[in-house]
């Protein structure tokens, strides 16, 4: 029987959506395993939306706190990261594969002097080991992985691992962290002028490239994304991105973000195969597109062929209506 | 973005290259996918070379590749240097002129029959791109014929004075220098042909673009006049004597056209087979058809041979045993072949083939002038024919 | 300044992509390796900062086949001063065994900065670089895509969700590039001779036991072939109409 513990993520004092996918990989990772989950979230102060963890299955949820975690710190979580790991004595760590969750996944895991497997689509526990299926080659093939080493580290895909609500006790408990954050500080974080969903962690991305014609006429878009609700954000191809007109954080393909939406619509997006590579694993694929032999077509599951600057619009305001 | 090319190597030809051969096609490769292509559809059609290239051509090595590196040279065997040139014309061939000028007919000039101070003094600057140069031998009235040239250069008390006239003259209107060609006997003593290094900006010298062009418009096409231009004594490359030597120039940039034509057919190929595995009509790829399926299996046919051609022709350049005939030989086939391919793939690729934004035509419409200069497929023809039997065809 | 790069050969990402007779590995008949393009923004960060110095010495090392000479070759021909192989007959699955090796190679080496690419095109592993900072106790920002360094500390930014994170931190230090933190060199021709003639040393790779075991490699199930719905905005209603009753996504 092992525990697993999921290291959770927080911004300005606020659990991040993607903490309910680690809890749920966690989860899944527990029953295989037949432990618990422990929740481990680091900050300055308390976290609000950490109730959420129990909802989704965590027995346990654990608030560490040190005045130099308001922000990510990357020496100072991953020595706590690391301490509760080894005293917990778990049989696994579950880490999301974000943007931090990168960083600190690697630091965690040379710190236990264990393996790291990650951004993983998928994970099971065979013969009492920990396997993985992990997309390598920009998703051109997967590879499956035993954990032969424990306990094992492991950093979910996000946007894969859907949240399941599986209520546990989520019983809270805080501990402060002595020492301080580390020699490396984050002073801050300037926000990106559009929305705050990022396009690796939204559920519908419409992604738009050279067939927009100009800048401005992203707005489209916007309008197209803010119909759904706050659901969605705007992706962009590599193409729009080097010529200026999105910023790099927009850009979805092999150079840019992998995305794994509900939805992908690719607006004027021609569908060069390091476009694909970044969103070929969305579940519902729709592409709009003038030219009817456009590439894109090939991986959509639906596609409208003709002008966007007709379709979009109507697009636009059917949802809005769908929507209320 | 351009997208990257990838090669055409049917039968493995990567594999009988050295690393750093290897490694020098590839860098030019990408640099030229990079920098050239997004380019040069638009300078063609506004007819004028990219200038703003030559600084990054100049840093990456290619002026003189195979000159050595005491000069500020790269260095490189033949090889290399024609997989430069390959690579080059791959993207455009009034480009590749531009290098092939540079490097085979202003700075091996000055290498081969140049005095120690002229060496120093010019060609680490060409090789960095700060002086372009320009090669004048053919004439008006004297191309097939540069042995009946009637530029004379008349010896004087301190130095020479040039008159005459050049024609034809790639970089001319842009370079820094000409290396002229001038008889300093009589008319008809193409013995005392000498070569001589012209600053343009002498008093007597112009050069004027020729326009009207329909081939080669990414390149400065020029006329040069030569009015009682006055050189010093110094101006004179020493070791340069009889018609000789200015031929010996040609088969340096004849050996790089060899290769470049390559690329040029590499690029056109590359575009059919794209086009046609893409372009779907009467419900399948193009590519399905028996007709355009023999077009491409030509192309690589030819392509596959030229390629196995110019590597050996290499070798025996960097063995030192080539001769002027074996490159008669490659300058004539490839070039040929190319031309074909390029027409070829312009009548595949059908109606889209008459645009711009493809490259086949404007491969076709330069190669039409590769086909003539560096010596006529016919006079190639002759120069083969004269080899075989030993009997001059000429007139 | 005294720089380590830390470089690896990977299959080029237009790779079409075979899974060899194992059923583990990629099958690299006619595949095209190249310098990993993460680690050509590191190379081209350390030979800038090098030159901005005035002296220095820039040292790529790699952790591959013998194959992987020819990459160091590539990042000696881009300037570098010498190389070192670190030798191993594939590159294992797990990256701490990659990071042990290179963390014992970079030890004691007197580094002021240790570069990595961010991440590997082929295994997207994105941790070799932070494992090796936390081997040798060195401070590690990773995903740079600005950096500034004086007076022996360094700023940088990365990219993060919904922005751009400001971190701040001492030399020397492990730091992994991202694109967009310079536009690499190409190799001058004169460096690609250069580069036969640098130091290039060979050596066993320190691996240690991996700690995770590839099972197998598959290809990705293929997407189910999707239609076209119809012409301009007339086809709009019909779209939503799937997306909401055969799709569900709505």
């Amino acid at each position: 029987m092992s525990h697993v513990l999921a290291v959770l993520e927080q911004r300005d004092g606020s659990l991040r959506k993607v903490s309910h996918e680690v809890v749920t990989g966690a989860r899944r990772l527990a029953d295989a395993l037949g432990g618990e989950v422990h929740a481990l979230v680091l900050g300055a102060g308390a976290i609000s939306g950490t109730d959420a963890a129990g909802r989704f299955g965590a027995d346990k949820v654990i608030t560490a706190t040190n005045a130099g975690f308001a922000q990510y710190a990357p020496e100072g979580y991953a020595r706590a990261a690391a301490e509760r790991a080894k005293a917990g004595g778990y049989g696994a760590v579950v880490l999301a594969a974000s943007a931090q969750g990168k960083d600190l996944a690697p630091r965690v895991a040379a710190k236990l002097g264990m393996p790291l497997a990650a951004d993983v689509t998928d994970l099971a526990v065979e013969g009492g080991a920990v396997v993985v299926t992990r997309p390598v080659y920009a998703g051109k093939a997967l590879l499956k992985v035993k954990v032969t080493a424990g306990p094992a580290v492991v950093s979910l895909r996000p946007n894969v691992f859907t949240p399941v609500e599986r209520p546990k006790a989520g019983a809270a408990e805080t501990v402060v962290v002595p020492g301080d954050g580390g020699r490396v500080v984050v002073k801050g974080i300037k926000a990106a002028a559009g929305g705050a969903l990022d396009v690796a962690e939204a559920p519908i991305v419409v992604s738009g490239g050279r067939g927009l014609k100009e800048p401005a006429n992203f707005k489209l878009l916007e309008e197209l994304a803010q119909a759904f609700g706050g659901k969605a954000a705007v992706g962009a191809s590599r193409a729009v991105v080097d010529a200026g007109w999105r910023p790099h954080g927009d850009q979805v393909g092999q150079t840019g973000k992998t995305v794994s939406p509900s939805l992908y619509v690719a607006v004027g997006i021609s569908g060069a195969i390091q476009h694909l590579a970044g969103m070929r694993t969305a579940k519902v694929i729709v592409a709009i597109n003038k030219d009817k032999d456009a590439p894109i077509f090939k991986v959509a599951d639906y596609g409208i062929v003709g002008d966007l600057f007709e379709i979009v619009p109507k697009l636009t305001e059917e949802i809005r209506k769908l929507n209320g | 973005m351009a997208p990257k090319f990838h090669g055409v190597d049917f039968y493995n030809t990567d594999s009988l290259l050295s690393e750093e051969e290897r490694a020098v096609r590839d860098t030019v490769r990408g640099w030229v996918d990079d920098n050239l292509l997004p380019v040069i559809a638009q300078c063609y059609i506004e007819g004028h070379f990219p200038k703003q290239l030559i600084p990054g051509m100049a840093e990456l090595g290619l002026f003189g590749a195979n000159l050595p590196e005491e000069y500020g040279c790269a260095g490189l065997n033949n090889v290399a240097y024609g997989l430069i040139m390959q690579e080059l014309e791959r993207g455009d061939s009034g480009v590749r002129s531009f290098a092939s000028v540079q490097g085979a007919l202003v700075m091996y000039p000055i290498f081969a029959f140049g005095s120690d101070d002229q060496k120093k003094q010019w060609l680490p600057q060409m090789a960095s791109g700060k002086v372009i140069g320009c090669f004048g031998l053919t004439e008006p009235d004297y191309g097939s014929n540069p042995g009946g040239m009637i530029t004379v250069a008349k010896e004087t008390a301190d130095g020479w004075v040039l008159n005459g006239a050049k024609m034809w003259i790639t970089n001319g209107s842009t370079a820094h220098v000409a290396i002229v060609w001038a008889k300093t006997g009589a008319l008809d003593d193409q013995g005392s042909i000498r070569g001589f290094i012209v600053p343009t900006d002498t008093k007597g010298f112009s050069a004027k673009d020729q326009k009207g062009k329909l081939s080669l418009r990414a390149s400065d096409t020029s006329e040069l006049v030569l009015q009682d231009v006055r050189l010093p004594k110094d101006a004179i490359l020493p070791k340069s004597g009889g018609l000789k030597s200015p031929l010996m120039c040609l088969t340096q940039a004849r050996y790089g056209i060899s290769w470049g034509a390559i690329g040029a057919a590499m690029a056109c190929y590359d575009e059919a087979v794209s086009y046609a595995k893409n372009r779907l009509m009467f419900g399948k790829p193009i590519g399905g058809f028996q007709l355009q399926q023999a077009r491409l299996a030509e192309m690589l046919t030819e392509i596959t041979k030229a390629q196995l051609l110019c590597l050996q022709l290499g070798r025996l350049k960097d063995a030192g045993t080539m001769t002027p005939q074996q490159v008669s030989l490659a300058k004539r086939n490839n070039v040929s072949m190319a031309t074909d391919i390029a027409r070829e793939t312009r009548r595949l690729l059908g109606a889209n083939g008459i645009l711009a934004e493809y490259q086949a035509m404007r491969h076709l419409a330069n190669l039409e002038s590769v086909y003539t200069y560096e010596g006529t497929h016919d006079i190639h023809t002759l120069v083969l024919g004269q080899e075989i039997t030993g009997i001059n065809a000429f007139s | 300044m005294k720089i380590a790069v830390c470089i690896k050969r990977v299959a080029d990402s237009e790779t079409r992509v075979k899974i060899a007779a194992d059923g583990k590995s990629l099958d690299d008949a006619g595949v095209k390796f190249i310098l990993n393009p993460y680690d050509e923004f590191a190379v081209e960060e350390a030979l800038r900062r090098k030159e901005q110095a005035g002296a220095g010495e820039v040292v790529v090392i790699a952790c591959g086949p013998q194959t992987s000479q020819e990459t160091i070759r590539t990042a000696l021909a881009m300037g570098a001063d010498r190389g070192v192989l670190l030798e191993a007959a594939s590159v294992p699955a797990d990256g701490l065994a990659v990071a042990r090796a290179l963390a014992a190679e970079l030890q004691g080496g007197g580094y002021d900065l240790i570069l990595f690419g961010k991440v590997a095109i082929d295994d997207s592993n994105h941790q070799v670089g932070p494992m090796v900072a936390e081997l040798l106790d060195l401070p590690c920002v990773t995903c740079a895509a600005h950096l500034d360094l004086a007076g022996g500390r360094g700023t940088a930014e990365r990219e993060v969700e919904g922005g751009m994170e400001e971190v701040e931190f001492p030399l020397p230090a492990v730091i992994t590039v991202d694109k967009g933190l310079n536009e690499p060199r190409y190799p001058a021709l004169k460096g690609i001779m250069a580069a036969k003639k640098k130091p290039l040393e060979v050596k066993p790779a320190a691996l240690g036991t991996a700690g995770l075991e590839i099972v197998a490699m598959t290809l990705p199930p293929e997407r189910k072939e999707g239609r076209i719905v119809g012409e301009g905005a007339a086809a709009v209603p019909a779209l939503l109409q799937l997306l909401r009753e055969e799709a569900k996504v709505l």
